[in-house]
């Protein structure tokens, strides 16, 4: 599979990277290249096999549904770049 | 004298319990030695006054009786573990003033033990690379030199700092983590044991995610018997982690017994590649001998879809990062690179945060996982590895361990790290097939290359079959006797 810059540019809009326009080229490049080498799978006889997503074969564990953690408001915005009165702040969305 | 930085984890353990030494002092020597050896690069965080009110605490703690699995023995964490007040950045950017409110679950179970911190180490950035030149606080390298050269070396990767820290005598032992290699091939390039659990034993919450279905914390130490008592103090149930295991930890250093008469050893056949390192291949052909010689069988076995476990890795790898550090987006924590709108600021914000390398496996998984592509590639992939899963579990039907070379080749210079990003994935050959599988597996330092380089051997065991795994380690070490110390160890100055 090769990609374009205009496939690049929309995957990396996809992933909310921006990618200087003097890098498309480049990645572009690379990527492709990866991908070639990944279509080896396609070699692979895969009929009638279930896709495997984990290895820990864990029935998922239930708990009671109670509050067990909470009220460390503080230590959630420790990080925050930006908060105000208990709120993480971003760039206004609606005009 | 005793010096104290030479001593193993167990060594040191028992030193403390005879009175030889105190906590502080174990401590005050790692801390020197730290100080000495900032040459390496190991550490992006060094937290001395707090390891030595944990060392101070510790021999409190002892004097009234209490003393846990790792009482008062100075450890390193890789900087990927969360520490509470100690800022934890993943070797990127993106977190370089990021201070966890929280402890992961293995840090605090070493804690328990009685650990003492002394710092957070280098590594790949997001754990995502084989050399550790990724890291954006410039690489950790490797304690090692070729014969006669001086060219610095690569201390392998991810877990680079902490194997670095380990060979160099700046910590009795580290914290690694392994998604396709990242304990076992830093710990084959730079002379130490590397030991990746089997998928759940460790608790995998407060370790910062790469690929979600295969990262796995384990032990990387300078013998066979320290990775065994640190994995007991490491391991364990946890409920905040609906992935670990809820299986009893055995004491896994009482298990040792050096016995393994009986014991049946495969050799995967796939793995004896065109082109393998012809000292890679003799050392390989060297470990068979020892355990035949300890009264193993060895068998040859087959994994047939050996050949496709890289490329199955690497999708699925990359598709779950991107889905994991999707979160890195400039609003709760981390870096935030101002924008006119959300969107703006988003990828801004991930554009200068992350490296090229995590950005390439980002967009990678990112479009793996896109309408159109999914079934192709990302389902493909996950077929593919329940095929070599499955390949795994037939072999383990007739023998109980693998035993493979760790790398295909030694540390490579820093400066000679091949820039094809197809090339660098071929230092994971050996060790992604078993992390796709969640097997355990173990790297040991086995020989020197005729450059003087340290080889490491790869043990492959069944699911939570680490004793086994741990013991026919113990055999190999003792047989080996592999003595070799690294030029640069920081020692007291």
């Amino acid at each position: 599979m090769a990609l374009d810059k205009t496939t690049v540019a929309n995957i990396a809009f996809l992933a909310r990277i921006d990618i200087p326009e003097d890098r498309q080229e480049t990645l572009a490049r690379e990527l492709s290249s990866i991908l070639t080498w990944v279509e080896q799978l396609e070699q692979v006889d895969t009929q009638g096999v279930e896709p495997m997503a984990s290895v820990a074969n864990l029935a998922l564990s239930w708990r009671p549904d109670a509050v067990t953690d909470g009220g460390c408001v503080d230590d959630v915005l420790s990080n925050a770049p930006e908060k105000n009165s208990n709120c993480f702040v971003v760039p206004r969305m609606v005009e | 004298m005793t010096v104290l930085t030479d001593l193993t984890l167990v060594e040191a353990r028992d030193g403390l319990a005879k009175g030889d030494f105190t906590a502080v002092e174990l401590t005050e020597a790692h801390i020197r030695a730290m100080e000495a050896s900032r040459a390496l690069g190991a550490y992006i965080t060094e937290t001395p006054e707090q390891a030595l009110e944990q060392a101070r605490q510790s021999d409190a703690r002892r004097a009234t009786g209490t003393v846990g699995l790792m009482e008062g023995l100075p450890v390193a964490l890789k900087d990927l573990f969360c520490t509470k007040g100690v800022r934890t950045t993943a070797a990127s950017r993106m977190l370089e003033n990021f201070v966890p409110p929280y402890d992961s679950t293995v840090g605090r179970n070493l804690a328990r033990a009685g650990a003492v911190t002394l710092g957070k180490t280098n590594l790949d950035e997001f754990a995502m690379g084989s050399s550790n030149r990724t890291s954006f606080f410039g690489p950790a390298v490797n304690p090692w030199k070729r014969t006669g050269d001086d060219a610095a070396l690569a201390p392998g990767g991810s877990s680079g700092g902490s194997a670095a820290a380990v060979a160099g005598r700046i910590a009795l032992a580290a914290t690694g983590t392994d998604t396709g290699g990242s304990i076992r091939q830093p710990a084959a390039f730079c002379g130490i044991v590397g030991l990746k659990p089997t998928y759940g034993r460790c608790s995998r919450r407060g370790i910062i995610a790469f690929a979600s279905s295969l990262d796995q914390a384990g032990p990387m130490t300078r013998s066979v018997k320290d990775a065994a008592l640190m994995l007991s103090a490491m391991a364990g149930h946890d409920p905040l982690d609906s992935t670990s295991a809820p299986v009893e930890v055995p004491n896994f250093e009482n298990a040792l017994t050096g016995d393994i008469r009986g014991l049946r050893v495969g050799v995967p056949r796939e793995y004896r590649a065109d082109g393998l390192d012809p000292e890679v291949s003799a050392l390989w052909d060297r470990g068979v001998e020892m355990l035949r010689d300890a009264g193993a069988e060895v068998v040859e076995v087959s994994l047939p879809h050996t050949d496709h476990a890289l490329a199955t890795y690497y999708i699925l790898s990359s598709a779950e990062a991107s889905s994991n550090l999707a979160r890195y987006d400039g609003v709760r924590y981390g870096l935030r690179v101002e924008g006119k709108t959300l969107d703006e600021m988003y990828s801004r914000t991930r554009g200068a945060g992350f490296g090229p390398e995590v950005q390439r496996r980002i967009l990678i998984g990112t479009y793996a996982l896109s309408a159109g592509f999914y079934d192709a590639y990302y389902l493909k992939a996950q077929r593919v590895r329940r095929l070599i899963t499955r390949d795994f579990l037939e072999a383990f039907g007739s023998v109980d361990v693998l035993l493979t070379p760790t790398t295909p080749t030694p540390a490579f210079a820093l400066d000679e790290e091949p820039t094809d990003p197809l090339t660098l994935y071929l230092n994971d050959v050996f060790t992604v097939p078993t992390s796709l599988a969640g097997l355990p597996a173990l790297s040991m330092p086995a020989g020197l290359s005729g450059q003087g380089l340290p080889l490491g051997l790869q043990l492959v065991g069944r699911h939570f079959q680490e004793e086994t795994l741990l013991n026919a380690a113990l055999v190999l070490e003792r047989a080996c006797a592999f003595s070799g110390a690294p030029m640069f160890a920081g020692k007291e100055v």
